[in-house]
């Protein structure tokens, strides 16, 4: 694999994202041609030719940062399967989308591992959900489903054990709705079809297999070590699924060498429902609800990206109002709150894992209570918020933040919703932050557990595609919101939060720092909804419509979450009418990504160690596995 | 000094240990009492040390706009012409809007003329599947199902319990304006009428000859009940809302409601113009 290299200086890294489309079209002539498709950009590109195109895109044009890599089935409509990446430059700017197409009976494309290593995971992915072979892969293998698995899932000829029919809304709920549960009538095993080779009476797994081997143990999952005529056994421990320390059913397979671990290989997937496949027979409406389930502790950030993405291909129609001021306003201060939410509960549970047991997390939770009390009151849920809507929100705040007695031993609340807000912004975050520093940061046995533990340099921090805190921890100072700004971020006043040294501890200290920074644009929201009171939060003072026009186009809408960055590429094949369903829908997650350098940050640490470096990374395993 | 990080940390520690006293001291060791009045202030801002709730003596009241498991409104008992009818016309938009299609309906049909009319013959909801997005209490055009703030649903039988038929899901429409006070005026702010959209139609319709003779009721009196509800006890345990005021009247006219559109329109528009100009 060579070795990455930082753009060499040319003027070509500064050029603008169409200068460096009409730099590769010059240069690859006969390789790249323009996506001239009704609402898709970028170019397409030869796959013969993809890698040294990719190279030059890396290079040359200084593109660094691979942000997502996802296929396509475009059955029926041309019948191919496509590859779209989407490169950034790590001093911000727009994307370079480039694609490349294959074959869908012999579909095989080569692989980008050797210029980004950030597409590791997603590749694997890839594959096993659209059957894309990588050449040249090191390691293609199913990632989210077991290695014997039958068929590739978000293919569109392919059907779910539960599958009714291609797109909601179901025809047989209206007008004559005969309810049934959906296993009486389609008990399991109908739809799922199994490789011939498997025996059903003893279900083997045959993932385990392909696991240790690429652990370069073959099936033997022990070896004889000999160093310095001292016999010592290498074995392999596997950690999960079922383990306190993996935040959720993960599983982590290492060898170690004593108690030093010499490699690890993330496994995941036990939570997957494919989650793309239900988006794509989901209506645009129906996946908002959706996306609170991926990164369950941030769900409005989810909310936001899936909106932006499809008010993207919104306004390339003609009857397009974007959303108001106020709504704007309201969104960031959502947003924000839930990054407060996110990097208190992430701090929290990292030090569970490094052995301060639940005492800092439960002060923590304690403000959280509050934020998600707030939530609950003006969205109608803590955490399942489904707050956001194309070009819009659910409702404006409610005058005061009250409870009804309902229940019997019912205690109501009854807060001016203002106050509240000012309060908790103004005073309680804030105060936490103290504390929370007082509590930890000069901590002397959080500093000789964290510092240089868990080291990513900056060089592999951007090409293992690493996104959030994780990047910001390495000295790479990305942040979307700056980067690539969206919404009303670009007139806030707010720093990106970087530390240089790349271990646990300088993650730690970002996270604190974008704890301070979330203060600071809500201190600057507050009197933006105080001068906008009374404004409605639709532009056309009404709510949108259910069924919203969305054009025949791709988008592809990210955010900074507080976990990194959330990327939605939603494709619509809609006719001129618009179209009910996304043909596509993919989600971006950093808790997916971030997880491919786990492997190079854990060599030669402690296995106590690895079960801080996971949490330093923070992964909610709804938004992982999908 | 090494050392230091840790001692300041442990020193914070024992005073939230210490804190976690303060409200008993501050109610006189009756921080549980089953009395209401702390209650605000131990979940609030202000607060300091524990702020566990000790479920289920004492519960937290869910706020207005919380969402569970829908129902369905029917008129009160009590209405003088629509006693126990549907407020749901059985127009299929909640099944179309609902995410994960737990939502069955069979439209009515007339049974002379086959005709489909604007009443739900069967109406279910598979609890096990609603996601309780609360889209369906959204989009709906006529106010009829609306998200239940009772999320003890828990059962021994989920293949028995847990479709909720329409006998199940129909609660009356007192009972929302009990939860929900705040969003049951806006609502009618929107609707322009107490009443369900068809009804005052209706009411309309028949009444539009002896207008003149009828006089509207002022609408002030009830338009006032939620909002001084906002302030005071909780209204579902307070009693049940005001019954509508006389038989086929509607207490809010429609020239009111637009009178209100209207006000809240150039109110809007105000808002706004003011906004740009302070960009
Ligand atoms: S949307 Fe409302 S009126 Fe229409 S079927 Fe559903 S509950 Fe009934
Ligand atoms: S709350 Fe959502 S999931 Fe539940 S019935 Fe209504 S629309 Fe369907």
């Amino acid at each position: 694999m060579d070795q990455p290299t930082l753009a060499p200086e040319k003027q070509l890294d500064a050029t603008t994202v169409d200068e460096a489309i009409a730099y590769l079209r010059a240069e690859y002539a006969d390789a790249v041609t323009l996506d001239d498709r009704e609402g898709y950009g970028g170019v397409i590109v030869q796959s013969n030719r993809l890698v040294d195109v990719a190279r030059a895109i890396r290079d040359d044009l200084g593109f660094d940062y691979l942000s997502s890599a996802t296929a396509v089935d475009y059955l029926g409509a041309g019948d191919h399967l496509e590859m779209v990446y989407h490169a950034y430059r790590t001093s911000g700017g727009g994307s370079l989308v480039f694609k490349a197409q294959t074959d869908r009976e012999q579909a095989e494309i080569p692989s980008l591992v050797p210029i980004w290593r950030g597409a590791d995971f997603q590749e694997r992915e890839a594959w096993d959900l659209m059957g894309i072979r990588f050449r040249g892969h090191p390691n293609l293998k199913r990632i989210l489903m077991w290695e014997g698995f039958h068929g590739h899932p978000l293919r569109k000829d392919w059907r779910e054990a539960y599958y009714e029919e291609d797109q909601k809304p179901f025809d047989n709920r209206w007008p004559g709705g005969q309810v049934y549960r959906v296993e009486e009538r389609n008990v399991f095993g109908k739809n799922v079809t199994y490789p011939p080779d498997i025996d059903l009476g003893r279900l083997m797994d045959s993932s385990e297999t392909a696991v240790y081997q690429s652990l370069g143990l073959g099936v033997d999952v022990e070896r004889i070590m000999d160093k310095d005529g001292f016999e010592t056994n290498e074995l392999v421990v596997n950690m999960g699924p079922h383990h306190p320390s993996t935040h959720g059913v993960f599983r982590m397979v290492l060898t170690v060498d004593g108690e030093t671990v010499t490699s690890l290989e993330p496994v995941m997937g036990y939570l997957h429902r494919n989650h793309e496949k239900i988006g794509e027979r989901n209506t645009y409406l129906h996946n908002i609800p959706f996306t609170d389930r991926l990164d369950y502790i941030s769900s409005m950030g989810n909310n936001h990206g899936y909106v932006l993405a499809v008010e993207q291909l919104m306004s390339l129609g003609r009857k397009y109002n974007p959303p108001t001021y106020r709504c704007e306003a309201l969104r960031v201060m959502m947003v924000e709150l839930s990054r407060i939410v996110n990097h208190l509960w992430a701090i929290g549970f990292w030090l569970n894992d490094i052995g301060a047991f639940f005492t800092p997390v439960l002060y923590f939770v304690q403000e959280r209570e509050r934020i998600l009390d707030f939530f609950e009151a003006v969205a109608g849920s803590r955490m399942m918020c489904n707050y956001m809507r194309f070009g819009g929100l659910f409702g404006d705040l409610p005058e005061r933040l009250k409870s009804v007695s309902n229940l019997t031993n019912d205690r109501v609340r009854d807060y001016n919703t203002m106050q509240f807000l000012t309060e908790m912004i103004n005073e309680r975050i804030p105060r936490t932050i103290d504390e929370l520093e007082r509590l930890l940061t000069q901590n002397e046995i959080l500093l000789e557990r964290s510092v240089g533990v868990g080291v990513l340099t900056r060089e592999d921090a951007i090409n293992y595609s690493a996104a959030g805190p994780l990047l910001r921890g390495s000295g790479v100072a990305y942040d979307i919101r700056r980067a690539d700004p969206y919404s009303i971020y670009p007139e806030l006043d707010f720093d990106i939060a970087v530390e240089d040294e790349g271990d646990m501890y300088a993650r730690y200290r970002v996270r604190v720092a974008e704890l301070r920074e979330s203060v600071r644009i809500l201190k600057q929201i507050l009197p933006r909804l105080e001068a906008t009171e009374g404004e409605s939060i639709w532009a056309d003072g009404k709510p949108g419509a259910y069924a919203p026009r969305v054009p025949h186009g791709e988008a592809y809408g990210r955010v900074e979450n507080g976990k990194g960055e959330l990327g939605y590429y939603v494709v619509s094949a809609g006719g001129r009418g618009g179209s009910a369903n996304p043909w596509r829908y993919h989600v971006r997650a950093p808790s997916f990504i971030n997880l491919t350098p786990m492997g190079i940050m854990s060599r030669g640490h402690k296995v106590a160690d690895v079960v801080g470096i996971l949490g330093s990374i923070d992964i909610v395993l709804g938004e992982t596995d999908r | 000094m090494y050392g230091t990080g840790l001692a300041k940390g442990l020193l914070l520690t024992l005073r939230h240990f210490v804190d976690s006293y303060v409200d008993d001291i501050r109610y006189g060791f009756r921080k549980y009492h089953h009395s209401t009045d702390n209650f605000a202030v131990r979940q609030g801002t202000k607060t300091k040390g524990v702020i566990t709730v000790q479920y289920p003596d004492e519960k937290v009241a869910v706020p207005e706009r919380f969402r569970f498991v829908p129902f369905l409104i029917v008129e009160d008992e009590d209405h003088p012409t629509r006693s126990g009818k549907d407020w749901c016309t059985s127009c299929g938009i909640c099944a179309k809007v609902c995410p994960p299609q737990c939502i069955w309906i069979v439209r009515g049909n007339d049974p002379n003329t086959g005709r489909p009319v604007p009443e739900p013959e069967a109406f279910f909801i598979d609890i096990d599947i609603c996601m309780n997005c609360g889209f369906c209490a959204e989009y709906c055009p006529f106010d009829a199902i609306k998200m239940d703030h009772d999320y003890e649903l828990a059962s021994y039988d989920r293949t028995t319990h847990h479709i909720h038929d329409k006998e199940r899901l129909s609660k009356p429409n007192s009972y929302w304006r009990g939860i929900a006070p705040t969003r049951a005026y806006e609502e009618m702010l929107a609707r322009g009428t107490w009443e369900h959209k068809d009804a005052a139609k209706e009411a309309r319709r028949g009444a539009s000859g002896a207008r003149a003779s009828a006089p509207q009721p002022a609408p002030q009196a009830e338009v006032a009940a939620p909002a001084a509800a906002s302030e005071a006890a909780p209204p579902a345990e307070a009693s049940a809302p005001p019954a509508p005021a006389a038989e086929g009247a509607t207490p809010w006219s429609e020239d009111d409601a637009k009178r209100e559109e209207r006000r809240r329109k150039a109110l809007e528009r105000k808002a706004r113009r003011a906004a740009k100009r302070g960009q």
